[in-house]
């Protein structure tokens, strides 16, 4: 059953843009966008332990790296996504360059001012030419190619699907293998990792780079997905929506970045109706609510239950293959 | 020459505020190891108080040490509550506390109070004392106010028991517990502590920048740029640092750069020190054994 859950999960997503309204599918694409950028929080601050409080600096530079490269260089909506996360990659390996010798609670102050700060830059008139300032950037969204019957919606939600599928596959082949051993190592015991022959301080910035580079891709997909990218859309705010999606989608899992990207789309527009401080709040008391009670947030608590019911599977079953080994004396094995 | 005698002495008044604030998260860094990034959302909460305090008619010198009394309650209270539970956790889970108190305390300021920027007295006169020109009175009460502060504080941590039980409990827990301080109760009051000092620099500072849910943000940030100037476990240092990060402020925005990129200085000011030197100017070198 396991085996199918990812092609059945793969099919339906295929299937999810002729099923509801454009506008649905919008958000489902914004949803993908937000899982892309929550594995790469993931991959920094689960896997490898290193708390960013200022990701949403590299959605960010992502989205500006992708829209100025239309708005300027008329470069073609699909190259700019990757050319984004190049930006990216590079950014943030030089971040963590220093970010790898310091102390996890140094790198969170840093980030912390990056992600406060940023906005600020985007606004400054030297760059304004480039950013539009406080106006930002305004995109169109692009056609399906070769006259595919889709409509724009239709058509970015699979091209964003189907990038979305790439990058995990890549974390997930990356995190199973030797780097991966070796991130999740640096993050449970530094000493013991650098005395195994781990180069400490490169495979944090490495991390770090990759982590921005998954963020920024996102960011790319997503400004071209909402249409704008403007200093405001990229507040410190964003830096910790991200956090909290990504503590109560799970951490150190892959599946937590879906699970934290639907509740970081969905669940503040819910509350967003009562009062606009209730999303905020609901973040708040959330964050801290895992923290207490699900350290391991939905992904946690779903693998939990599955596991559960696995395991009564196999009681029952061992129990009613019991019952047939009495029955029928004859057989040694079940 | 006289605006730049004029920048440097705002800077200075500006610096108090930081290096109160600094002072804040360092007592609580030298007792915890952690950075308390819902400092400035609880000096918000504090100025928020005594602005409903002053306009239920309370005079301004009440209301303002009423809260600083209850910002104390209140920060002994929120160790107790909220941050025991996770007192002995990987920093991951202290630091997300932190952020859920933060966006709680923002989102209740915002809820019972709205959005909308609100003015805040000033407790000094208008008219200039002495005929100077190159400050204003609030800007000098500000340094006046912190400089009391810091005096007091010394006086405290210097020559009290409770001082010295603080600083013990701070330095070693486990040889402080056995000679019969209650270092939970520590803790507790550097919190406390913390918050009345918050609750001060949020109240000096609101008539400058106004009251808003998210007025402390950039003071916060350059708390921490303060902070680590001096070396966050610096008391010292961290006023010295304030003094300094609001000078700098202050002429980089009147001359270099303008004041469109102010909280980048603090960036550059943060990533600068971690990188070139990260204990600080006055902080204590950490060597880890291996």
């Amino acid at each position: 059953m396991r085996k199918l859950a990812l092609p059945a999960l793969l099919v339906s997503a295929c299937v999810l843009p002729f099923l509801v309204s454009d506008y649905r599918v919008f958000q489902l694409t914004l949803v993908i966008v937000h899982a892309i950028a929550l594995l790469g929080l993931n991959l920094l601050t689960g896997y490898s332990g290193q708390i960013s409080l200022g990701h949403g600096a590299f959605y960010a530079i992502g989205a500006y790296t992708a829209a100025i490269l239309i708005d300027h260089f008329h470069v073609p909506y699909w190259a700019t996504v990757p050319l984004a996360g190049i930006v990216c990659l590079g950014a943030g390996i030089l971040f963590g360059l220093p970010a790898g010798r310091l102390e996890n609670l140094y790198l969170a102050l840093a980030t912390f001012a990056l992600g406060v700060s940023l906005p600020q830059i985007l606004k400054y008139r030297h760059v304004e030419p480039w950013t539009g300032g406080v106006q930002g950037v305004t995109l169109t969204k692009p056609e399906a190619p070769l006259g595919l019957p889709l409509s724009r919606d239709q058509w970015l939600y699979y091209f964003s699907l189907a990038v979305m599928v790439v990058l995990f596959a890549g974390a997930w082949n990356l995190l199973r293998g030797h780097t991966g051993r070796a991130i999740v190592a640096i993050r449970d015991n530094p000493i013991a990792a650098a005395a195994a022959g781990i180069d400490v301080a490169r495979y944090k910035s490495l991390t770090f780079g990759v982590s921005a580079m998954y963020t920024g891709i996102a960011g790319a997909l997503g400004g071209i997905a909402v249409q704008f990218v403007g200093p405001d859309s990229f507040s410190f705010f964003l830096s910790l929506r991200l956090l909290c999606g990504i503590v109560v989608g799970g951490l150190s899992t892959i599946s937590g970045a879906i699970y934290g990207a639907l509740f970081i789309q969905f669940v503040p527009n819910i509350a967003g109706d009562i009062s606009k401080a209730a999303p905020l709040a609901i973040y708040g008391v959330l964050l801290i609510a895992v923290v207490y009670v699900m350290p391991s947030g939905i992904a946690g608590a779903v693998n939990d239950v599955a596991r559960r019911m696995r395991a009564f599977g196999r009681t029952t079953e061992a129990r009613s293959s019991s019952k047939h080994r009495e029955n029928q004396p004859g057989r040694n094995h079940a | 020459m006289e605006t730049l005698l004029h920048q440097i002495l705002s800077g200075l008044a500006a610096g108090g505020i930081y290096g109160s604030l600094a002072l804040a998260l360092v007592m609580i860094f030298q007792a915890t190891h952690l950075v308390n990034f819902a400092q400035g959302e609880l000096a918000m909460c504090s100025t928020y108080l005594a602005w409903s305090l002053i306009h239920a008619g309370c005079p301004y010198w009440l209301a303002f040490l009423a809260t600083v009394g209850i910002s104390f309650v209140a920060g002994a209270l929120i160790e107790r509550c909220v941050i025991r539970p996770v007192e002995n956790k990987p920093a991951l889970a202290v630091v997300l506390v932190f952020i859920g108190l933060m966006l709680i305390l923002n989102s209740v300021a915002g809820w019972i109070f709205g959005y909308t920027v609100k003015t805040f007295p000033s407790p000094f006169p208008d008219h200039p004392l002495f005929g100077n020109t190159y400050i204003g009175n609030h800007e000098l009460g500000i340094i006046a106010v912190m400089a009391l502060m810091v005096a007091l504080l010394y006086l405290f941590f210097r020559y009290t028991t409770l001082g010295l039980a603080m600083r013990a409990a701070a330095v070693n827990p486990d040889s402080s517990r056995l000679c019969g301080i209650r270092v939970g109760r520590m803790l507790a009051l550097g919190w406390g502590l913390a918050a009345a000092l918050g609750a001060v620099a949020g109240m000096l500072i609101a008539p400058i920048v106004f009251l808003d849910p998210s007025m402390m943000s950039g003071v916060l940030l350059y708390a921490f740029a303060a902070a680590l100037l001096g070396g966050i476990d610096s008391p010292g240092g961290a006023v010295v640092g304030g003094f300094l990060v609001g000078v700098v402020e202050n002429v980089m925005g009147a001359y270099v750069i303008g004041t469109e990129l102010k909280l980048t200085v603090a960036l550059i000011l943060i990533v600068g020190v971690l990188v070139m030197r990260p204990a600080g100017l006055f902080g204590k070198v950490v060597v880890t054994r291996v």
